[in-house]
């Protein structure tokens, strides 16, 4: 393993598959009595939260816990970065208190990479979403739970629909899912698709109703409306229409197909109630996964000390 | 998990090994063993075999056997990996997580007898308690190992031995069993001039 985890990319097929079997063993902790492992006691990680989100911060921070690990958790509302203090600064002050590993969330894409690389922090960086850009832990999470129904992922189709312009979980999920040997096809509006997504390597598709039947796995996006300044769909009981799961469309799939969710829902926009809360949808368990991934990925870089002999 | 890992194919130590014990050794040191856990716990009734991964599950599980021969009843086998527990996590390089299965039972109130297939410094039995107590209390604790090559770091005995092994420290003692390397055999590996006289 890199001493940081800032994209999915700088994943090896090697490296993601040692972060699935190490989560499935993390996983097996949910049952024991005592839910804590001593690897990470005595070592610090911050969550350093310069963008809402609930759900990946608790979920790191139940990770590192496990672990014995001390956190801390710095959101920037309220925080000196309301008064104007820099990401310099910031990460100044963490190298001061001396964090083992820093969990970066931030609105700008690239800013983990420039707290990786700027000489700021010694601790390892890993990425827990940068705006439009990866979030590389959600796709090993979702990774996980293909995993864990489908074992094996080559050859699998997996089906990611809706907002991949502004989904940094698409991205995440289209590289270490090919790494991983799985077929990925982004299924979006025309407005939808970004730039460049040739270069990811995957395919791509209008038309909801003909490639489901063909996936074993439905990954639906939520739509990203507060990144969006503009109309990229009429309405949204439109996109609903030709974009949304509901029960009707999910009668077309395979049997074993699993349909998942990177949260929040938005219920009636990009997936109905009824699909949300059927047997087929992991997404609960998507959420306990996650847990267990981001055990893994922090046990993976921070078990040892041996940081200068790791470089990206 | 041995605390020295015999090293990978190609090493210049393999190819000059002693054979310590064969496969016939170990299957009888096994039976005694076997026949001494039964005799110390009077019966096999609330034992419950944990293998350290990799090699003491299948030695376990071979202890197991020999006790369901024997008594006529199912003692429950698990697995025990002990890495998270290890206090050299911060000196080495991420060590990948190996299964850990406690029998269904669970072991509250039972004997645990853990199997592994070296002991040396002591301490991944030392960290292997730690894993017991987070597990459950059992009514004791019992270690049982293949080879015990002496130099303990800690003050850890075990209960029942398959062979004591006096080695000198530049040895590499080499368990393999059937069930992962192809064949049993316990070999040593380096230079026997160094030998310690115990």
């Amino acid at each position: 393993m890199k001493r940081h985890l800032l994209s999915a990319a700088d994943l090896s097929r090697t490296d993601a598959e040692l972060v699935l079997e190490t989560a499935a063993e993390m996983l097996a902790l949910a049952d024991r009595p005592i839910k804590k492992l001593p690897a990470l006691r005595g070592r610090t990680v911050v969550n350093l939260f310069f963008e809402d989100s609930t759900r990946t911060r608790i979920s790191f921070e139940a990770a590192a816990k496990r672990l014995s690990a001390d956190v801390i958790n710095f959101a920037a509302k309220g925080s000196s970065i309301s008064k104007g203090e820099s990401l310099k600064d910031t990460a100044l002050t963490l190298e001061a208190m001396g964090a083992d590993a820093v969990v970066i969330r931030h609105g700008a894409s690239g800013a983990p990479h420039r707290l990786a690389h700027s000489g700021w922090v010694h601790s390892s960086v890993v990425n827990a979403g940068d705006g439009t850009h990866e979030h590389p832990t959600q796709a090993l999470l979702d990774a996980f739970t293909m995993w864990r129904h489908l074992g094996n992922l080559d050859g699998r189709r997996v089906a990611i629909v809706g907002d991949v312009l502004h989904s940094r979980v698409a991205r995440s999920n289209a590289l270490l899912l090919q790494t991983l040997g799985a077929e990925v096809t982004l299924v979006s509006p025309p407005t939808l698709v970004p730039v460049g997504v040739e270069a990811w390597g995957v395919e791509t598709s209008y038309d909801l109703d003909a490639v489901l039947p063909k996936a074993d796995v439905v990954m639906m996006l939520r739509v990203q409306r507060e990144r969006m300044q503009g109309g990229f769909f009429p309405t949204p009981r439109e996109y609903s229409r030709r974009y949304g799961l509901d029960a009707r469309r999910m009668a077309t799939l395979q049997d074993h197909t699993i349909v998942m969710h990177p949260g929040p829902m938005v219920r009636g926009m990009e997936i109905t109630a009824d699909v949300a809360d059927s047997d087929r949808s992991v997404i609960v368990e998507q959420v306990t996964n996650g847990v267990a991934v981001r055990m893994a990925v922090l046990y993976l870089l921070l078990s040892s000390d041996s940081q200068e002999d790791t470089s990206l | 998990m041995s605390p020295e890992p015999a090293r990978p194919a190609g090493d210049p130590g393999q190819s000059d090994g002693r054979t310590v014990l064969d496969d016939t050794d170990i299957a009888r040191a096994l039976t005694r063993i076997s026949h001494e856990i039964l005799e110390r716990n009077k019966g096999a009734r609330d034992l419950v075999l944990l293998g350290i991964p990799s090699r003491g599950v299948p030695l376990a599980e071979r202890v197991a056997s020999r006790i369901a021969s024997v008594e006529g009843y199912d003692v429950p086998v698990g697995s025990l990996d002990v890495t998270m527990y290890r206090d050299d996590l911060r000196l080495k390089p991420a060590r990948p997580l190996l299964p850990t299965e406690i029998p269904s039972g669970g072991i509250d109130g039972r004997t645990v007898v853990l199997v592994d297939d070296v002991l040396f410094s002591g301490r991944t039995i030392r960290a292997a308690l730690d894993a017991l107590t987070e597990i459950g209390r059992p009514a004791a604790v019992r270690l049982a190992v293949l080879v015990d090559r002496g130099h303990r770091e800690l003050p850890i005995r075990a209960d029942f031995v398959g062979k004591n092994l006096p080695t000198s420290l530049v040895e590499r003692v080499r368990v393999t069993v059937a069930e992962i390397d192809g064949t049993d055999a316990v070999t040593i590996e380096g230079t026997p001039a160094e030998r310690s006289p115990a």
